[in-house]
């Protein structure tokens, strides 16, 4: 299992805050996965602005995600 | 020494900046962010901060330890606050001491450039007319931090 979080506007539009799945492969793939639920995820992750963080640790498309990860999806930080 | 928290409450600016100094100190710089009453044309009545407990903290002290890395710093604080935030109040601190002012105004504005890009902090807006709505990222932030 991984532990998949949502935050902020994401969060808000897909109306959940986590998940835990089943999954092994990348983000991309993760991405894909997630966008079969409905329209709604697919849109929400087909936007070339959302960021990805893996374990807290800022990831990209092609980062490796494998058994135990958190996994975090999040739009641009508006911070400071 | 370097000091990272994200928390509800407020902050004490001046004792923070206390805190800093030292008899080698020749310079304390400190940035506070405030809240603004309006934005994009509107009057906005509160602002509400979200963050990634964990990520957050750790994204900042990275970017305290990249700039005490560039310039000779003898002290970072960092405070930046979440939940909900009224116009008027502060919501950042960055406060830098170093031998030397050129060090510090450098780190300072450093710190804050990529506090604003790269920590996880979402910031959304309830608006005086009743309507709420997240803010969006700027490009000028991105071109700030860039310049480093």
């Amino acid at each position: 299992m991984i532990k998949v979080l949502f935050f902020a506007k994401l969060r808000e539009t897909l109306g959940t805050s986590d998940l835990d799945i089943d999954y092994a492969g990348t983000v991309a793939g993760l991405k894909a996965q997630l966008s079969t639920r409905n329209d709604c995820w697919a849109e929400q992750f087909a936007q070339e602005n959302l960021l990805c963080a893996i374990n807290q640790q800022v990831a990209a498309d092609e980062s490796p995600v494998s058994k135990g990860d958190e996994v975090a999806f999040f739009p641009p930080v508006t911070g400071g | 020494m370097i000091k990272v928290l994200v928390q509800v409450e407020d902050f004490d600016a001046g004792a923070e900046v206390a805190q800093l100094r030292s008899t080698a100190s020749g310079a304390i710089v400190q940035f506070v962010g405030v809240m603004r009453d309006n934005n994009q044309g509107d009057t906005v009545a509160s602002m509400h901060l979200e963050h990634y407990p964990g990520m957050t903290e750790s994204s900042i002290e990275r970017i305290v330890v990249e700039a005490s890395e560039r310039w000779s710093l003898l002290g970072c604080t960092v405070i930046h606050r979440v939940g909900t935030v009224l116009p008027g109040e502060q919501i950042v601190l960055v406060a830098v001491s170093a031998a030397h002012r050129h060090a510090a105004f450098q780190a300072c504005e450093f710190v804050m450039d990529y506090l604003k890009t790269q920590a996880p902090f979402w910031k959304k807006e309830q608006l005086h007319n009743g309507e709420s709505r997240w803010v969006d990222a700027r490009e000028s932030d991105d071109r700030a931090a860039a310049r480093w």
